[in-house]
């Protein structure tokens, strides 16, 4: 099997005894097991070919904000800054908030040490989510987040992935453990970016506890060749209500699984997501909804566009167990190919095991509409403006439904350039297919 | 301004526009009838480049230009306008959004210069009241959800804002209440110009109660079989189009 752990291992940092529990497990369950080939079904259309490398450890960087490109939303509050899987105390903020504690593992304090221990892992069925496995095993530090309870947070939490250039390709460990105490209210924003040269495993555990709410959004907006698999795991106890909105700029190899359990009467998840793939890029979205508990509800929608001769994957599992009645679930994929070599796999499963339920799911793939397209050029409008257009068009109304507005500002005109760009214009160009969106 | 000459052009490999000429020019305002399955819808389609559309022979000359030689948009750049029968849906694009991009790029293919947004949003919310549309739709997906009626009023309001010079309005009266009718009516007429043209296809005579044309020719089996003026309308309203079939046969 390629070796994926042994780089990690070399970094000699200390790590308290609950932690080196856990990566110890985690490192028996990955080197008792072997890669998914696509004979297993959940591999089926992913490969995981390009991680048949040489990896390195991640490398320290103290590359500057400017030298590394960062770009990200101007959200208010604390934003904490990873390059290469390392903490970088100069580029992030850290502003104080009554409702919230936001800590480094390897900076928690006791009471805090003892809510991770209790915590983490709690999400992930070991088993099943291998990688989850190897992010145990080579897990040195992570984030606790800590919404209190029966307390609002302020401003929108953020927490930056940077990968930097480098000469080998390395991997970098990403681990975030988000804690919703009862009643609570906060909003979490995940940002994944940079280099090529890079493999994250990342995985980030939800644990929202009764009534609280959970804003979240994961953006992967790294480069075009990048890999990455990662995982989200929810745990909603009663009447908790999480809106997760995912986005996907492709990457050699992006398989993302997204694992939302309602383990609590009257619980609520609005799972959103979009993907957008070009060149030979290749996104995998995996959800899968575990409705265990009676009166729960789950409103999924994802939209992907794909172009040129990339591939697509979305999976879309929701399981009604016996005793969930009253569930409502509603699950739908659009997906439209620019090209006729791009490619999208994409499946519906719902799996019901309960009489008293309501459930829709739905999924399409069509290619641009010729009418829509003809309709705007006899209005004038040019035939690369009128694709930008109805493209944008195709993914505007999950960008609109963003609760943040300081996020939709961030990404609207990211969203437009993409599309600009996808064009075929250069930068200036560019501008003019995309400004009248939003107009 | 529009010349078109022994127009022939199939859909699907099958012929329906079979020798067609038509002389339009500035300041006139034409009507084209006929029954079903003449052509009527065709010669819009045509005209303004839609895909699938083949033309086997003839030719049409637009401002003096070969207008096979221009793609659909160029063809509204050179003020070509085709309000649609059945307009087309597009969820996702704001109607704001889509007039601004119409009016920005045939503005600009006539080298004049783009409203700022401010002077744009006055235009098209005066727009709208002329043509008896609430504001609110400028907001929504262009023609998402939009009833029968509201679509044709979004027509003409486009129209409106784009000054074309010829407009070509395809059975934009067909389905419309007699108060919407007047609505596209009264916009037709205050746009009749000295340098801008009309073409109405339609299947009713009704429309021209309302806006009076100076020419009405009848499209059957592809060829225009008889032009007059506005009394032809009437005697077809008459005696239908059986016996202009008979006459012709």
């Amino acid at each position: 099997m390629t070796d994926l752990l042994s780089p990690q291992l070399n970094l000699e940092t200390e790590v308290p005894d609950w932690l080196q529990a856990r990566r110890l497990a985690g490192r028996a369950t990955w080197d008792n097991s072997s890669l998914p080939t696509r004979k297993t079904e959940d591999w089926k259309y992913t490969s995981l070919f390009p991680l048949q490398q040489d990896f390195t450890a991640a490398p320290v960087s103290d590359a500057s904000a400017t030298e590394l490109g960062l770009d990200l939303p101007e959200l208010s509050g604390s934003r904490l800054v990873f390059v290469n899987g390392h903490w970088r105390e100069d580029l992030s903020t850290l502003t104080s908030d009554a409702a919230l504690e936001v800590v480094r593992f390897s900076e928690a304090d006791d009471e805090q040490s003892a809510l991770i221990s209790e915590h983490l892992g709690t999400t992930v069925p070991s088993a099943k989510h291998l990688f989850a496995m190897l992010n145990d095993a080579a897990l040195t530090d992570g984030v606790f987040l800590r919404v209190r309870a029966n307390s609002k947070a302020q401003h929108p939490v953020q927490l930056v992935w940077h990968n930097s250039h480098s000469e080998n390709t390395f991997i970098s460990n990403q681990r975030l453990l988000v804690l919703a105490e009862h009643h609570s209210e906060a909003s979490l924003v995940e940002h994944f970016s940079g280099s090529d040269n890079a493999f994250t495993n990342g995985v980030t555990e939800l644990v929202l506890g009764p009534g609280a709410r959970l804003n979240h959004s994961r953006l992967h907006l790294e480069s075009p060749q990048a890999l990455h698999i990662g995982g989200l795991h929810a745990r909603l106890d009663r009447d908790a209500t999480l809106e997760s909105f995912h986005l996907a700029l492709g990457g050699k190899l992006k398989r993302i699984d997204i694992v939302i359990n309602h383990e609590g009467a009257g619980a609520h998840c609005q799972l959103d997501g979009i993907y957008l793939l070009r060149g030979n890029e290749h996104v995998d979205y995996h959800t899968c909804i575990e409705h265990a508990v009676p009166h729960c509800t789950t409103d999924e929608t994802f939209r992907g566009i794909i172009g040129d001769k990339a591939r697509a994957v979305f999976n879309g599992r929701i399981h009604i167990h016996p005793d969930a009645q009253k569930t409502r679930a509603e699950l739908s994929n659009k997906n439209l190919l620019t090209s006729a070599s791009a490619e999208v796999n994409t499946k519906p499963e719902l799996e019901i095991y309960a009489d008293d339920v309501q459930c829709a799911h739905g999924a399409t793939v069509a290619q641009l509409d010729d009418a829509m397209l003809h309709y705007l050029r006899t209005r004038g409008i040019s035939e690369e403006e009128a694709l930008v257009l109805l493209s944008y068009g195709f993914i505007n109304a999950l960008v609109e439904t963003q609760a943040l507005d300081s996020l939709r500002d961030y990404l609207k005109p990211l969203l437009a350039d993409y599309f600009g760009a996808t064009a075929g214009a250069a930068a200036e160009q560019c501008a003019n297919l995309t400004r009248h969106i939003g107009a | 301004m529009l010349s078109i000459k022994d127009l022939h052009a199939e859909v699907d490999g099958k012929t329906i526009l079979k020798g067609l000429s038509l002389e339009i020019n500035a300041g006139e305002v034409h009507a084209i009838m006929g029954p079903n399955g003449s052509g009527k819808s065709t010669l819009g389609h045509v005209l303004s480049g839609r895909p699938g559309y083949e033309i086997t022979g003839g030719s049409v000359e637009f401002m003096g230009k070969d207008i096979f030689e221009m793609e659909t948009e160029e063809r509204a750049h050179l003020g070509l306008f085709l309000a649609f029968q059945y307009p087309v849906e597009i969820p996702g694009v704001s109607n704001m959004e889509f007039l601004k991009a119409a009016v920005d790029a045939v503005r600009e293919s006539r080298d004049e210069e783009a409203f700022d947004t401010v002077s744009f949003m006055r235009k098209a919310r005066e727009a709208c009241t002329a043509v008896d549309l609430d504001q609110a739709f400028l907001k929504r997906g262009v023609n998402e959800g939009f009833s029968g009626g509201e679509k044709k009023r979004n027509e003409l309001m486009q129209m409106m804002l784009l000054e074309p010079k010829l407009c070509i309005l395809d059975e934009t009266d067909s389905g419309l209440d007699i108060d919407a009718l007047q609505v596209v009516a009264n916009g037709v007429n205050t746009m009749r110009a000295e340098d801008r043209a009309f073409l109405l296809v339609t299947h009713y005579q009704r429309l021209l109660d309302y806006i009076k044309p100076d020419f009405v020719h009848v499209l059957a089996d592809g060829r225009i079989v008889k032009s007059g003026d506005k009394t032809l309308a009437l005697e077809l309203e008459e005696k239908g189009y059986g016996w202009l079939e008979d006459e012709v046969a």
